[in-house]
């Protein structure tokens, strides 16, 4: 087993460790705080593919801004055991079954597949910021653009409900 | 396990040289901490028309030391209703991510040690400065959960503070770097200032670009006149109101610390990094280490006028009302930002692909 074989296991136990503590955590800023370290987990695997760029974008919008964002909505609302809804017995069953089938089908469509081939760990040249910038405004510049536009309609209407009040 | 560790292919005298020099990058950031809380008090003396401390040591030279046997021997308290393990994460949260940007900062140029040039930057990223910027978003984190788990009112309050200042901040202090990188053309810290090195520094292409980068640097140390996470008079002593001890300590620490890498990252960015003004390294017989060690002292100089710019400021500029803050930041930077982006994007272009024909 040599050094990025061992990232990579390490990395890929992390990541799952701490999502399955994402989603069995009763208090939620602690299902955040392990979401984090499931970020982070991700931006290592994107390192060890060298893809710098991504790692640490990754990082900045989904750590640094998106989660905080989450913890500031956990924090204001105050959650805890007397607010806590009782749960529908049936809405368990149902979800559990829809869960189910979901994994039937994605069990079913990864076993059919051939397994991709990923470019050789620390070889990929398209993640570093030079060869990503040339590729996105060349090759994909329309759909590029077009996402660019859907996110400025989100934040025109972010500020279209924030004025609301007055 | 340890036999899968040994069998990695690894150079162990570049592991031990770099371990090497983190242990000193770490300690000087916390040295240069420690003796920032004396100058503090020196200067606000100065400012003040007061001696400040100077009982303890030749000059007071030894506060910040009674100070540290201070915060260690006080009881440390952690409240009944506080969650207790986020509690004790906070400090560490604000400490971790102060420390963890100087991995990408160059100190010098490089030393030569028995023939094996040795970089004085812990990692050369190709994408440094934006890990500088992830860093400093992570920052938020300490101050959101100490202020959280303490279980009160003010600190929750102080903490909400906290996170949307940062939040509002970083969007205008990237939105200058954006501008900065369309002079550099590179996003790693060396290759921004072996660049200064030939074209001149960049506060002279970046004036505009400059003044957003150091009032934004200004409220994500959370310094006066930023200070409204820990405004005593509204929010009795902010986010970090319930801690006390050495707790406490990390959370001031963690604020000099910040300061001390802001100082390093502005004096790298715009006024050249270890670059020496008026002399010309390359052309220069002097032996490699020598050189390295002048370039240490003039970064430790521009370093130390920026933080004497940091105490200046808090200790003349009172601090703003929070809806001041707020419409600084979303209605006056960030459109200046993106009108200074504008002007230096069209300026490069025109530098480089001359007037457009039609």
């Amino acid at each position: 087993m040599d050094k990025t074989q061992f990232m990579f296991w390490f990395l890929s136990a992390l990541a799952v460790f701490s999502s399955l503590m994402v989603i069995t955590r009763k208090n939620p800023v602690y299902s955040v705080l392990f979401l984090i370290i499931t970020f982070f987990a991700i931006s290592g695997h994107y390192v060890l593919m060298n893809a710098q760029f991504l790692a640490i974008v990754n990082i900045i919008v989904y750590a640094g801004a998106i989660m905080v964002l989450f913890l500031f909505v956990l924090m204001l609302m105050n959650l805890n055991k007397e607010s806590e809804q009782q749960k529908n017995k049936y809405l368990l069953w149902s979800g559990a079954i829809a869960g189910g089938m979901l994994m039937v089908i994605m069990i079913a469509a990864l076993n059919t597949t051939e397994p991709a081939v990923i470019s050789q760990p620390g070889a990929g040249q398209i993640g570093l910021i030079k060869n990503l910038g040339t590729k996105l405004f060349t090759e994909y510049v329309v759909p590029f653009e077009i996402s660019s536009i859907l996110f400025l309609s989100a934040m025109v209407g972010a500020v279209v409900l924030g004025k609301k009040g007055d | 396990m340890i036999s899968t560790l040994l069998a990695m292919q690894m150079d162990w005298a570049l592991v031990l040289e770099k371990f090497l020099l983190i242990v000193v990058v770490v300690s000087v950031s916390l040295g240069f901490a420690m003796y920032s809380t004396y100058a503090e008090r020196k200067v606000a003396a100065a400012l003040q028309d007061r001696s400040g401390p100077n009982r303890f040591g030749w000059f007071g030279l030894l506060q910040p030391i009674a100070d540290a046997i201070k915060l260690f021997s006080k009881e440390d308290i952690i409240p009944n209703k506080a969650n207790k393990v986020l509690f004790v994460m906070g400090p560490g949260l604000a400490m971790l991510a102060a420390l963890m940007t100087s991995a990408v900062i160059p100190w010098g140029d490089k030393v030569v040690l028995g023939g094996r040039e040795i970089s004085l930057q812990i990692a050369d990223l190709n994408i440094g400065m934006l890990y500088v910027f992830a860093v400093v978003a992570l920052g938020v984190y300490g101050v959101m959960i100490g202020g959280w788990s303490s279980n009160n009112k003010f600190s929750l309050l102080a903490a909400i503070r906290g996170a949307s200042q940062n939040i509002s901040y970083e969007l205008a202090m990237g939105l200058s770097l954006i501008a900065l990188l369309f002079v550099t053309g590179s996003l790693s810290l060396k290759d921004i200032v072996v660049g200064q090195q030939t074209n001149g520094w960049n506060i002279l292409y970046q004036p505009l670009g400059f003044l957003i980068f150091i009032v934004c640097a200004f409220a994500e140390c959370n310094r006066t006149p930023f200070d409204l996470p820990e405004a005593e008079n509204e929010l009795n002593f902010g986010y970090h109101q319930e801690y006390s001890s050495m707790k406490l300590g990390f959370y001031l620490f963690a604020e000099y610390i910040n300061m001390f890498i802001s100082s390093v990252i502005m004096a790298t960015l715009y006024f050249g990094g270890y670059d020496i003004p008026f002399f010309n390294e390359a052309a220069s017989s002097l032996h490699p280490n020598i050189l390295a060690l002048m370039g240490f002292g003039a970064l430790m100089a521009k370093t130390v006028f920026f933080v004497f710019v940091f105490m200046w400021v808090r200790w003349t500029i009172p601090r703003f009302r929070y809806d001041q803050l707020m419409n600084l930041g979303w209605k006056s930077l960030i459109p200046l930002a993106l009108f200074n982006m504008l002007i230096t994007g069209a300026v490069v272009l025109y530098l480089q692909n001359g007037w457009p024909k039609f």
